[in-house]
């Protein structure tokens, strides 16, 4: 197989892609038929092929063998496919509730799901990308079609105003990067990750003094966080992130803040970590200085919402500034236990199923209820009381409560950030903590504290509930025996640690 | 025995958690919950008086232990033990669980599954901080205690009960997250989430700034919990709110959880920190003293009162915390002994008075405080209201409970003879030869502690005259219209008598129970002496 078996999971979702785009051609259900959801288990299915190849590749690639190269543009190391199996379980979760959805709301079934894989596929390539015109590409391509996801509710105003906002931000954004990228290539003459940071450490030698060519790198390197930081949705890139949730079929909102997210992580740990080691001295402040703003301004803006889904979307915001913490305390030498690269893994891990699950709820309540507001969350407890009591767990794991997936992520960045002195981020995550508990107890309190309601149940359609459940067992599973997704992360870090010059 | 010997704070510790389970599982009716939680909670009491008997003191140190791997990456384990501090609280734990759930069965009718779910839940979290004797483990169950005290003062509260039950669990969050960040410094220092282990390799010993961060890290944590003052502003407000139950568990347990912190983790791993800045505590702690008893005069509210009774209680355990780590270390010991010309021996001997005074308080304090806060919900479920100025002459009309309700107010001020006068005693007798200054001021507080209980609880509800026209709408424990106070039921009466038993048998022969802190006192003071 070589090098194209490297890409199977790439494969399999491109695949599919077409393949669902040719029977549209072929067939359309209409709006709201039930043969309309045909669709959206086949691109279940794609992706669960996808998962499937990316586990395989979790386990075939030994740790110690270092990682393998296809078509010399992609790594297939640990760390991708780790980042990979992370994406997919997102977007298979997605998929599953989010079908009936989408099926209400347009006809164009084929359509959709079509770009639900290609959107998958973009992310995938990102994950593995370790060239900086294959990582532009990655970043354009899950753009362009998130874009067009995000405004796919063509009589929705709300739905155009989310496209049409992410566009306009995000055009600028890549554009900004294009720039950056130009600049390295400029000063090292190359775009291979690793040729770059080689050039550079050549040039740096064993001094810290920056001289020469070298000067290009921190704008250079600014520029390119600005693009990745759009996607991420770190402060001050993050206006359009709200908004864009906000009004976004629910499905696209729920993996823009998730899978999206880890796959613009995947790059900026790639583009750090590898291609500016020799820089650590610059970025690690650069960064911190995003983090703290990112998660403050984050749960300030959420701690005034009245739309849960408007709530979540800013508390998204702000929990990138946690995983980038991690990033912040990344250890490229010696790397330990509690090293900050397996803090932004595990973080993302455990974030991905705690808020897909979140926003799964609130995409039940508007099916059942067709709300978002707070107000629509009265006495849940007595409506539909597993889902009351699920949406706890998730809004406990955000909060970072043990038993839960984010306490160990928590756990793991505010560890790393103690283990390089790093008192003050810590001390400032943890007033963020203490804030952010506010807005999501706001939420648990209209569920819990009151019997209004008793009597009506919501009917929670079968396959969200479903996928509800995955959620909530997996963020469980991470909070109470933690122990084999570590042994994941440490593997996944060790390898791109060890690729660092 | 020997099997079960092995296994048993195991199924101490998760038996809770299955009733928990089984209540949702198999709660098909109301009475059946009740009468299953009940029966279900006989059993860690039972194994927890079985430890009592079982341990043996002559050896001494933590026994029953069990350990297991949980994260070997962290190498984090599973691992339990007891010893002479924490035996007598995790009694004291299942007794007011099983008490709080009896009299609860009487008077829950709302919700009851989910009531009497979180009242399993939150006993599993309480036993799991006293046993655990790893970072990590006890961490997780410090905070997941908050989650079904939270729910509790949320669902079944008072009028005000959403803005205290997110008040106490902030408050809290805060102080739990600054403790998170001393046992990660903590861990780096010394490579282990094992509490015992990492006190024995003295982390950050000889670096005293980031010892004292570390330490300060802790008591944030601690000090919200217990709470001490100024962080105590969440308490009134959580105890007014909450359903009497949860009172009891909140101040019978839940606040000894910090003082216990400071004994198991502070003192041991942070010696040299703690002799820095044990004026500070011991300042604290009586400033909480005499704060809590001046506020206790002025409210209007009976439950408010002895909420604020509660801080001025642990201001006692603060105070003989303080005290004896003041004079810990073999330098601190130095110092005073040129400072005071006394004996190495006398005041040793003095240090561990002060902290057997502050775990007796903390036991008495469960015990007294318990009643209490059982008897305020007594009388609400009658008058529904707190309000002490609609009170008055109650004694004629509801003699039984006035009885009990002079029994436990005395025991609170400290009368000989009933469990609070030992642990005054000690403590103020251990602090008094170390900080001698900061304990007198303390004395003020026991002053005004007898007017509030004197003037506000026993004359201003008890003695006059009764008149009919201050209070007007009456019922019966059941809610049914009466005419009048009426007098204490069976179950009330089942639940208070254990409690006012066990402040009799303390107050008049409190050996058996000293001995147990004793031991774990004098460990604590060998254990630091023996550090170079």
């Amino acid at each position: 197989m070589g090098d194209l078996g490297y890409i199977a999971p790439e494969l399999i979702l491109l695949i599919g892609g077409l393949f669902i785009f040719c029977l549209d051609l072929a067939y359309d259900p209409g709006v709201g038929k039930k043969s309309g959801l045909s669709y959206m288990a086949l691109s279940a299915l794609f992706l669960t092929a996808a998962l499937v190849a990316a586990v395989l590749q979790l386990n075939i690639s030994d740790p110690e063998a270092g990682p393998k190269v296809a078509y010399s543009m992609m790594t297939i190391d640990n760390f991708g496919s780790f980042i990979k199996v992370t994406i997919f379980s997102g977007m298979i979760l997605t998929t599953i509730a989010g079908g009936r959805y989408m099926n209400r709301r347009s006809g164009n079934q084929g359509e959709f799901w079509t770009f639900f894989l290609m959107v998958s596929l973009a992310m995938s390539i990102a994950a593995s990308a370790n060239n900086l015109v294959l990582i532009y590409l990655a970043i354009e391509f899950l753009s362009i079609t998130s874009y067009m996801l995000a405004g796919f509710l063509r009589e929705n105003r709300r739905s155009n105003e989310a496209g049409l906002k992410y566009f306009l931000y995000g055009s600028i954004a890549s554009a900004v990067m294009l720039y950056g990228i130009s600049l390295l290539y400029g000063a090292t003459g190359s775009l291979y990750l690793h040729d770059i940071a080689a050039s550079f450490s050549e040039i740096l030698g064993d001094s810290t003094e920056v001289s020469g060519l070298a000067f290009a790198a921190l704008p250079a390197m600014l520029l390119i966080l600005a693009g990745l930081g759009f996607k991420a949705s770190l402060a001050p890139f993050y206006q359009w992130a709200p908004d864009t949730y906000d009004g976004s079929p629910t499905p696209v909102a729920t993996y823009l803040s998730t899978a999206s997210k880890a796959a613009a992580f995947a790059v900026l740990a790639r583009f750090f970590i590898v291609a500016m080691a020799s820089f650590e001295f610059n970025w690690v402040p650069v960064l911190a200085a995003f983090s703290i703003i990112t998660m403050t301004m984050g749960n300030l803006a959420a701690l005034r919402q009245s739309s849960v889904k408007r709530m979540i979307a800013y508390s998204s915001v702000a929990q990138a500034g946690y995983i980038l913490m991690g990033l912040v305390a990344v250890t490229s030498s010696s790397p330990s236990a509690m090293d900050g690269l397996n803090g932004v893994l595990l973080y993302l891990f455990a974030y991905l199923f705690t808020n897909v699950g979140a926003f799964l709820v609130v995409m039940a309540l508007e099916e059942t209820v067709d709300s978002t507001h707070i107000s629509a969350y009265r006495g849940l407890i007595m409506r539909a009381p597993w889902l009351a009591v699920m949406f706890t767990v998730f809004l406990l794991s955000l909060t970072g409560i043990p038993l839960t997936g984010g306490f160990f992520g928590k756990f793991y960045v505010f560890g790393a950030a103690i283990q390089r002195q790093y008192f003050w981020l810590a001390g400032i995550g943890m007033i963020n903590a203490g804030i952010a508990a506010f807005y999501y107890l706001r939420v648990v309190r209209e569920m819990f504290f009151t019997s209004e309601g008793e009597g009506e149940t919501l009917e929670v359609p079968m396959a969200l509930q479903t996928s509800l459940l995955i959620c909530t067992v997996v963020t469980v599973w991470i909070g109470v025996y933690p122990s084999a997704v570590l042994d994941w992360v440490s593997n996944a870090s060790v390898q791109l640690l060890s690729v660092v010059p | 025995m020997e099997s079960l010997d092995s296994v048993i704070l195991t199924i101490l510790l998760f038996w809770p958690l299955v009733s928990a389970l089984l209540v949702i599982l198999l709660g098909r009716s109301d009475s059946l919950i009740k009468k299953g939680s009940i029966w279900a909670s006989l059993l860690p009491l039972g194994l927890s008086i079985y430890l009592l008997f079982a341990y043996d003191s002559d050896s001494g140190g933590m026994q029953f232990e069990q350990f297991a791997q949980w994260i070997p990456q962290l190498n984090a384990g599973y691992h339990l033990g007891v010893d002479g501090l924490s035996l007598p609280l995790i009694f004291l734990t299942t007794l007011l669980s099983t008490l709080s759930l009896y009299y609860s069965a009487g008077v829950i009718n709302e919700r009851v599954k989910e009531y009497f779910f979180l009242m399993h839940l939150l006993e599993f979290s309480m036993i799991g901080v006293f046993l655990a004797l790893d970072y990590v483990l006890f961490y997780v169950f410090w905070e997941i205690s908050l989650v079904p005290m939270y729910f509790l003062i949320g669902i079944w509260g008072g009028e005000n009960r959403g803005y205290a039950a997110t008040k106490f669990f902030i408050y809290t969050l805060v102080g739990s997250v600054a403790m998170l960040l001393a046992i990660l410094g903590v861990y780096f220092a010394t490579g282990t989430f094992d509490i015992v282990e990492a006190a024995a390799a003295q982390p950050f010993a000889g670096n005293l700034t980031l010892a004292s961060l570390a330490f300060w890290g802790f008591f944030l944590g601690f000090a919200f919990k217990v709470p001490s003052f100024p962080f105590h502003t969440w308490l009134p407000d959580a105890h007014t709110e909450a359903p009497t139950a949860g009172s009891v568990i909140l101040a019978g347990v839940l606040l000894k959880l910090g003082a216990y912190g400071m004994l198991r983790i502070m003192l041991p791993s942070f010696p040299e920190a703690s002799v820095y800045w044990a004026t500070w505590i011991v300042g604290l702690g009586a400033i909480a003293i005499v704060y809590g008893a001046f506020v206790c005069v002025a409210q209007t509210d009976l439950k408010r009162l002895i909420a604020y009774s509660s801080v001025s209680h642990m201001g006692y355990v603060m105070l003989g915390i303080g005290a004896a780590a003041a004079v810990m270390t073999p330098d601190a010991l130095a110092g005073a002994v040129n400072r005071f010309g006394l004996s190495a021996q006398a005041i040793q001997d003095s240090a561990a008075m002060a902290l057997n005074g502050a775990a007796l308080q903390m036991f008495n304090h469960g015990i007294i405080t318990g009643a209490l806060f059982f008897l305020v919900g007594i009388i609400y479920e009658r008058a529904h209201t707190r309000d002490l100025s609609r009170f008055g002459g109650l004694a004629t009309k509801t003699p039984h409970f006035y009885g009990l309700m002079l029994t436990a107010a005395f025991a609170s001020l400290g009368l000989p003879g009933l469990a609070g006068f030992w642990a005054e005693l000690f403590t103020f007798r251990g602090a008094f030869a170390i900080m001698p200054y900061w304990a007198a001021f303390g004395t003020i507080g026991i002053v005004i502690t007898a007017v509030y209980i004197l003037y506000r609880i026993i004359q201003n509800v008890f003695l006059g005259e009764y008149d009919p026209s201050k209070l007007s709408h009456w019922t019966t424990v059941k809610g049914e219209h009466a005419d009048g106070p009426t007098d204490m039921v069976g179950f009330e009466k089942v639940t208070m008598w254990p409690l006012i038993a066990a402040m009799f048998l303390i107050g008049i022969y409190p050996t058996p129970l000293v001995s147990y802190f004793n031991q774990s006192a004098r460990e604590l003071l060998a254990f630091v002496q023996s550090l170079v």
